[in-house]
């Protein structure tokens, strides 16, 4: 007996699909979801419950559904936890149930459902705990879980779009219809969302008449305005702060995306104003085995009816605590299907709906609930019993139905979820019997059922529109509409303990598989705010975040405490909607897009010269470079060695540039760094350093001083737009009156480093306009001029204890550059260096580096800098917090050098300590903070802060390096050199 | 993603901005302010549950510096005026 009606549905018959789902094959049509297609071909069980791995089949037809959770596609398109309703049908399709194995008709794991008594919500805190938990954690995080994720790069793209406009309308049902259309006439720039494929919302499956004229003028109207953007396949699932709006688009759902087309974009949307017209959801009802396959919402049954064609069962029972279960029942009954009986919870029920029900022939009775399901994998029959009006089962009035559907509608339940996200605040409704909008806090409005107004069609539309109109004015929302309609006696579960049964199985959250017992349960023991009694549950923590469970819950918790559901209150609602791939999220910003990095005027060379290129401070640089055959510390060695003996050449761009440029700039630096600037004479440099406010050392640098109100000034690299903001903070919020600006300047000018005893005679080779003699261009000197025509800067300053020169040009002729000066240094013997190696010849020296010898606890005075801040009178900034109390410590860690007895060379990290030393506990006395093996000494060189290092100087320590003491003696770190006068040659 | 009103550009959005923190802070005489009004200075700040006066800058922007007030529970934003103005009277409605 077919699923599938020979006629109807909005599905294309002459577009026969093939899929295949647990292993079997099936056909369907285009325009099925892979839900409609398995329930038209009479699959009843489509997967097993989370916990208990009950069987389950299609519950609901939308973004709510709980049971119907699958594993799309295999290898690296493979999607894990989508919803059977959401997916929409391609030919090919391949999908597998989740959490059950092998298939959800013969899991293996099924019998854990027998086990229910003992494992309740929160059972892993009382049970599995002898000898110890950890004995049972792996078998249950394997039994628990759903889904799988892909091993493979995800081969798709995802686009990311930003969006502003005037009004936002969130839902394309007959509201959100209504509303737009009214702000598009007014003028406003209108964005409209749904997430189907086709506008209409409710009004898609009202059978003929006045509705689907009314969506065809609407639908044609829409197009007509040019100021109204729709986007379809589209959810909207965040509402952030000042109407920032998120939006997932499905752009490519039927399988493999061809031509690099995005399969997902993410909608960032600014809108001045906000209509949400989200619509409602229907609610379960809670009874004995509400969870069996075959077991629908009645709505879903209708949008299966009308959408698909496709029909739940043909002998169908439907219980209901509201009339629109009625209209279901009509229809169906309309499409050939036998309606056993409506059986509705109330004691009275007299509208027309109802009336008309009864005059087709249709059985209703009143007063009754179902009290049990039978049937494993498929609906055999029904179990009713009269209730009181509290909801209790009267022991003795039973009656049994054979039945293979059932439909079951509890109320319905507004869709708050992005209203709550805005922080608007909810209220408890009792004629709607759940929880509507009552206080907006942004420029929001709802409409429609999702504000809780479940009227007739016109009410509703003559309202979104006057909504549509407010917003299109930019009128704010003005206090939600209060209508005064007769309080309902809310039906929150079929309380079957008069019959002596337990509500163990009374299905309250399907996907987190929570049952009102575990909801008492929480309740008993003493969880009484909502919030603790979700958590130990985790009703309402599944991916579908509680859709249809969490009213249900509150109604639930709220009678076991004796307190009505406004006073119990909902769980937070946070973002996201619905769940949100991180493809999306990610979008472009993958693979080498993922976080920029610079490249060096020389890029390519460095390529050409076979450089290892490496990240540092997010420029790409060379490393070292390898020659044939050679390993890492080799080719350190090498350049090392040429940079001593013949001439080196190095990019240094990165290099932080900063120009300070005006009358008060000799002023203002002076405040900035430790040093005196105001006596730096122009046409030289000082090596500066800088401290945090709280005295902490921030960075060191080589300022040079151009002329009289022009400064350079040198940071560490990649920090110089940080030292910029850092000088802006303090011109803008503190000294205002001082005339200074500020530019980082870092890449307009190209720097190479040219340093080696044969360093003056390949610049002289080069041919510059500025006298390279000793006696006209000494250490620590800038000098301008001309290179052929190019403007010219040099400074000599040396990080290598060589003669060095950083010879600077407009940055695009950096390359010409590096040529230029290799070629000249060839007959000198010139070879390029790395980072590596000047990291190599710095420790040589001594020179210390900001972040690796220095960290959050370095006082300028540990590293040396107390006799220039004794002899700077004036203030800068970090003075008085180096000398707070604890800088002035006698005992305070000092930078010093090691000399380390052996032949290896220490780890950066390895702790002195004293030749007291036995065994831990000891109090460490410092630690190393630089180590090489120098290929110029050939030994082992060290750095390190050391308690009262400078006062220890000749004394005999330990290094404990990982396990093994090693003797060294503390001495000055210049090792290489002491004298300087490798660098003022 | 809150919407930041510049001064200078306009309304842009919150990730091309810094958020300076308190505002209206002035740096104690650093040669003769006592150790504990300094280390106030360095490291005690207002935490309202309410409206707050902060600094802001639009680092990736026009890189001025401009005061906010700013509601830490709604995220409402009340007023903006220059870095250098003084803190606005009788906000607090």
């Amino acid at each position: 007996m077919s699923h599938r009606l020979p006629k109807g549905g909005r599905i294309d018959r002459n577009r026969p699909l093939d899929f295949v789902y647990d292993g079997k094959r099936y056909s369907g049509f285009a325009g099925d979801t892979l839900a409609s297609a398995l329930l038209a071909n009479g699959v009843a069980t489509v997967g097993r419950s989370f916990k208990y791995h009950r069987p389950r089949g299609v519950m609901a037809a939308g973004c709510e559904e709980p049971n119907a959770i699958v594993q799309l596609e295999r290898g690296a398109r493979t999607e894990p936890n989508l919803k059977a309703t959401q997916v929409p049908l391609y030919q090919g399709l391949y999908a597998q149930a989740v959490n059950c194995w092998p298939n959800a008709r013969w899991d293996v794991l099924g019998f854990l459902q027998w086990f229910k008594p003992v494992m309740p919500a929160g059972f892993y805190y009382k049970t599995f705990m002898q000898p110890s938990w950890h004995w049972y954690e792996r078998a249950i995080r394997a039994a628990a879980g759903l889904g799988t994720s892909p091993l493979e790069a995800d081969p798709d793209r995802y686009d990311q779009c930003h969006a502003s406009c005037d009004v936002l309308v969130v839902g394309a049902g007959p509201a959100g219809l209504a509303a737009a259309l009214a702000a598009g006439r007014a003028g406003a720039r209108v964005i409209l969302l749904d997430d189907k494929e086709e506008i209409g919302g409710s009004l898609l499956y009202e059978p003929g008449g006045e509705a689907t004229a009314w969506l065809a003028r609407a639908a044609a109207d829409l197009r007509s305005l040019p100021n109204v953007a729709l986007q379809t396949r589209t959810t909207a699932f965040g509402y952030y702060d000042h109407n920032h709006v998120q939006a997932l688009q499905q752009l490519h759902q039927d399988g493999p995306v061809k031509d690099r087309a995005p399969r997902q974009r993410l909608l960032k949307i600014r809108a001045a104003e906000v209509v949400l017209a989200t619509g409602a959801i229907e609610r379960p009802l809670v009874f004995p085995n509400n969870d069996r396959p075959g077991v629908m919402l009645v709505d879903a049954a209708r949008h299966y009816l009308h959408r698909y064609a496709v029909v739940p069962g043909r002998r169908i029972v439907v219980a209901t605590t509201h009339d629109s279960a009625y209209q279901a029942a009509i229809e169906l009954r309309q499409a050939g299907v036998t309606i056993e009986a409506v059986v509705d919870g109330r004691a009275v029920a007299e509208a027309s709906v109802v009336q008309q029900a009864r005059s087709l022939g249709i059985p209703v009775i009143l007063g009754v609930a179902p009290t049990d399901v039978f049937g494993a994998h498929g609906v055999t029959g029904v179990e009713i019993h009269a209730i009181t009006p509290d909801g209790s089962a009267v022991q003795g009035s039973g009656r049994h139905f054979t039945a293979d559907s059932l439909l079951m509608c509890g109320g319905w339940n507004p869709a708050v979820h992005l209203f709550s996200q805005s922080g608007g605040g909810l209220r408890y409704d009792e004629a709607a019997l759940s929880f509507v909008p009552s206080r907006s806090v942004q420029r929001e409005r709802s409409v429609g059922a999702a504000a809780g107004d479940f009227g007739d069609l016109k009410t509703v539309l003559a309202q979104a529109e006057a909504a549509g109109g407010a917003a299109a004015a930019a009128r704010p929302p003005g206090a939600a509409a209060t209508t005064t309609r007769p309080a309902l006696k809310p039906l929150w579960e079929v309380d079957v303990s008069p019959l002596g049964r337990s509500t163990i199985k009374s299905w309250c959250d399907y996907l987190s598989d929570v049952t009102s017992s575990d909801l008492k349960l929480a309740v008993r023991e003493n969880f009484r705010s909502v919030e603790h009694v979700k958590r130990y549950t985790t009703n309402g923590m599944a991916a579908d975040q509680g859709k249809t469970s969490n009213v249900n819950a509150i109604g639930i918790v709220g009678r076991a405490l004796n307190v009505p559901p406004g006073e119990v209150g909902t769980t937070k609602f946070r973002p996201p909607f619905d769940p949100v791939s991180f493809g999306a999220i990610a979008g472009r910003n993958v693979g080498v897009f993922y976080q920029p990095c610079r490249r060096l005027p020389t890029h390519d060379r460095q390529l050409e010269l076979g450089a290892v290129m490496e990240d540092f401070g997010r420029w790409l640089r060379p490393a070292y470079y390898p020659k044939a055959g050679e390993r890492e510390h080799e080719a350190i060695a090498r350049e090392v060695c040429s940079a001593r003996t013949a001439v080196s050449l190095m990019d240094a761009s990165p290099l932080g540039k900063i120009l300070v440029q005006g009358p008060d700039a000799a002023d203002f630096l002076h405040r900035m760094y430790v040093n005196n600037i105001r006596s730096l004479k122009p046409g030289f440099c000082r090596y500066g350093l800088m401290l945090g406010e709280d005295g902490i050392v921030l960075d060191d640098g080589i300022v040079s001083r151009l002329d009289e109100r022009t400064f350079l000034v040198g940071t560490t690299s990649g920090k110089a737009e940080r030292i910029a903001e850092w000088f802006e903070e303090w011109l803008q919020c503190e000294w205002v009156e001082l005339d200074v600006i500020v530019e980082p300047v870092t890449t307009q000018w190209a720097t190479m480093t040219l340093a080696g005893p044969k360093a003056r005679e390949v610049l002289q080779r080069l041919g510059t306009s500025i006298d390279l003699s000793a006696t006209a261009f000494p250490h620590m000197a800038l000098r301008s001029g001309l290179l052929d025509e190019v403007p010219v800067r040099i400074v000599r300053v040396s990080f290598s204890g060589e003669l060095s020169y950083e010879i600077s040009v407009p940055f695009n002729y950096g390359l010409a550059l590096w040529d230029a000066l290799l070629a000249a240094g060839t007959e000198s013997g010139i070879a390029p260096i790395g980072v590596e190696t000047l990291m190599t010849l710095r420790i040589e020296k001594g020179f210390l580096h900001v972040g690796s010898d220095t960290d959050g606890m370095t006082l300028p005075q540990d590293i040396g800098f107390s006799e220039i801040m004794n002899k700077k009178p004036d203030d800068f900034v970090g003075r008085r917090s180096a000398h707070c109390p604890e800088g002035k410590r006698a005992d305070r860690r000092q930078l010093v050098g090691l000399e380390i007895e052996g032949g290896t060379a220490l780890k950066v990290g390895a702790h002195i300590v004293g030749n007291d030393y036995s065994r831990p506990p000891y109090r460490s006395q410092g630690w190393v903070t630089s180590s090489i093996f120098s290929p110029t000494l050939h030994r082992p060189v060290a750095m390190a802060m050391v308690q009262s290092g400078r006062e220890r100087m000749g004394q005999q320590v330990r290094v404990f390096d990982g396990g093994t003491l090693i003797t060294a003696t503390i001495i000055n770190p210049t090792v290489y050199d002491p004298s300087g006068e490798r660098i003022h040659g | 993603m809150q919407n930041i009103p510049c001064p200078f550009c306009g309304p842009r959005d919150e990730v091309e901005f810094r958020c300076g923190g308190q505002s209206h802070i002035t740096r104690p005489n650093p040669s003769s302010a006592p150790d504990a009004e300094w280390a106030a200075y360095l490291y005690v700040r207002e935490n309202p549950k309410g409206w707050s006066f902060e600094r802001w800058h639009h680092s990736f922007g026009c890189r001025q510096w401009f005061n906010v007030v700013r509601n830490t529970v709604t995220h409402e934003i009340r007023q903006v005026y220059a870095m250098t103005d003084p803190k606005p009277e009788g906000v607090h409605s």
